[in-house]
């Protein structure tokens, strides 16, 4: 059973075709991570699947189901970060906020949306950081206040639009940890955008590429090599592996972010 | 204080009127100081001196004609997106324009120069009571659409990306907001003119949200405010025979500073 199946699915933004027919299957209870260079279409994919962005052309189901805004069974992580404003209000009520935001009335939230918070803050060991305001948190532990605002109402997907955004190489195997252990045990279908594939090597079970509106799912091993993304990007692209490592290099310079860095 | 005050009608009216406006100020003021639209709510004061000098002129009255405007402009704002709302320089010649426009229609009705005093700084003294029955429906009005939209609003202005997934109108939340705004604006500045809106609207709000960090709390603490920096204002300009505007924009802003002093983060 796929959690999200796309087949020919052509999305255009503004007038320009941003992923061209398309066809990807992602099955249940996998970990997927999104790779692919700044405008591949990573957040418009998610928006898409999220209902908020139409497709031109081609099948999209979502659980079996067409997209729909406000799906309870997806939860978000958005690339744009919440704290612009709001910055003097404590955490846990944003997220109790966020628990039922979309229904009208005062922003009192009940017993039950209280210990929903409650239970995503302890699953992300943020319990304590949400008492503080989060102008006061470092990035990484904002990311981990996000986290658990993506795991309210119980959702079996997660689309997390790049969660490993400035942080340090630590902070960064710390989240993927914890994501992971959570989707094993909650049997969760993860899609994780990044900008680097090997934080994420020993816990995604495929990847997806997105280069030039086409896209590419398989294993590492198949989709990450010097052929494959050669056709999917267009041009001449190396991959080498090393220590356990893996560097996508290319000539141009456009490629330069995709490059694995220690 | 001083009881003998309150056996003057001029000054229970006052009382009455400038309560009414606080609470709504304090209310809405905490959701303009939340979305950082603090300066669109104060161009929207002087679009509604244009208004209210217009209405002036030709004959109507100057709160319909800036209730008019200022809803208008309000809604305008949101139309055009949240991001317009927030940037500075748009709003500004905005604000510019109205402010010449307005001072372009008083030009033709040099007569009302007192009206127009009492426009720019407030005339809380002189408020009729029939003044207190409109800021009081329209209050009623303003209250009843923010209770319902107060928790979408929320959301939206704190994690915009994540409410529009979850469903919530970004375009339509900030056009309903801001068209509030507008007549809380209108409202305001029955009691400390437009020049001072900021008084009732961002001081008590701005101090609120760096006293408490939680929602409820956080609004009621704002209106409570607003409230008792009103109602002092008028007791002191009472005592003192100082202008009660002034007194309130200086208790309104002290107590601001006062909470930069105490509060460091
Ligand atoms: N609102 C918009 N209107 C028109 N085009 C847009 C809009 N937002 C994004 N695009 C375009 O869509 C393309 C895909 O953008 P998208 O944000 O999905 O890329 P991404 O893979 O997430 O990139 P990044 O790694 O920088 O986050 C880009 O070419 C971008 O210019
Ligand atoms: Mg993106």
């Amino acid at each position: 059973m796929s959690a999200i199946d796309l087949a020919q699915v052509t999305i255009a933004r503004g007038g320009r075709e941003i992923l061209r027919n398309i066809s990807v299957n992602i099955r249940r209870g996998e970990f997927v991570g999104v790779l692919g260079p700044n405008g591949a279409g990573k957040t418009t994919l998610f928006r898409t699947i999220l209902g908020l962005q139409p497709i031109q052309s081609g099948r999209l189901e979502v659980f079996g189901a067409a997209p729909r805004r406000g799906n309870p069974a997806i939860g978000y992580m958005p690339q744009t970060r919440i704290g612009q404003t709001g910055q003097n209000l404590r955490g846990f009520d944003i997220l109790a906020n966020a628990a039922n935001g979309h229904h009208f009335g005062l922003p009192i939230s009940s017993r039950v949306i209280r210990d929903d918070v409650a239970a995503a803050l302890q699953a992300v060991d943020a319990t304590e950081l949400a008492a503080r305001p989060i102008a006061t948190l470092s990035g990484g532990q904002r990311q981990r206040l996000l986290l658990a605002a993506a795991l309210l109402g119980s959702p079996k997907l997660l689309l997390l639009d790049e969660p490993l955004i400035s942080l340090d190489p630590a902070a960064q195997a710390s989240i993927i940890a914890l994501i992971h252990r959570l989707a094993e045990t909650r049997g969760l279908t993860v899609l994780f955008a990044a900008h680097d594939i090997n934080p994420l090597l020993g816990v995604m079970d495929r990847v997806l590429y997105l280069s030039g509106g086409n896209a590419a799912i398989g294993a590492v091993d198949e989709v990450v090599t010097a052929a494959a993304l050669s056709k999917l990007y267009g041009a001449d692209i190396e991959v080498i592996r090393a220590a356990g490592r893996i560097f996508v290099v290319s000539d141009t310079a456009d490629h330069h972010h995709e490059c694995g860095h220690a | 204080m001083n009881a003998a005050m309150l056996e003057y009608d001029f000054m229970r009216h006052a009382f009455a009127a400038a309560g009414i406006v606080a609470i709504l100020s304090g209310l809405v003021g905490y959701f303009l100081v939340l979305r950082g639209q603090a300066f669109a709510g104060h161009a929207l004061s002087h679009v509604g001196f244009a208004g209210a000098t217009g209405a002036i002129l030709i004959g109507a009255s100057p709160l319909a004609g800036m209730l008019a405007v200022t809803t208008l402009g309000g809604v305008l704002m949101g139309a055009l997106g949240e991001k317009l709302a927030q940037r500075d320089i748009a709003i500004g010649v905005i604000l510019t324009l109205s402010l010449g426009l307005g001072l372009l229609f008083l030009h033709f009705f040099t007569a009302y120069a007192t009206q127009a005093t009492a426009l720019l700084f407030g005339d809380v003294l002189g408020v009729s009571v029939n003044t207190i029955y409109q800021l009081l429906l329209l209050t009623t009005v303003c209250l009843t659409i923010l209770a319902v939209i107060s928790r979408p609003l929320l959301f939206a202005s704190v994690s915009p990306e994540l409410a529009e997934a979850k469903g919530v109108n970004l375009r339509r939340q900030s056009l309903i907001f801001l068209g509030l705004a507008g007549l809380t604006t209108a409202a305001c500045a029955q009691i400390v003119g437009v020049l001072l809106v900021f008084a009732l609207m961002i001081g008590p709000a701005a101090a609120a949200q760096r006293l408490t960090t939680r929602v409820i709390p956080g609004l009621a603490l704002s209106a409570g405010l607003a409230l008792a920096q009103a109602w002092t204002g008028i007791a002191l300009s009472y005592l003192t025979d100082w202008p009660a505007s002034f007194w309130i924009a200086a208790l309104s802003g002290g107590t601001y500073l006062l909470t930069l002093a105490l509060i460091r983060n």
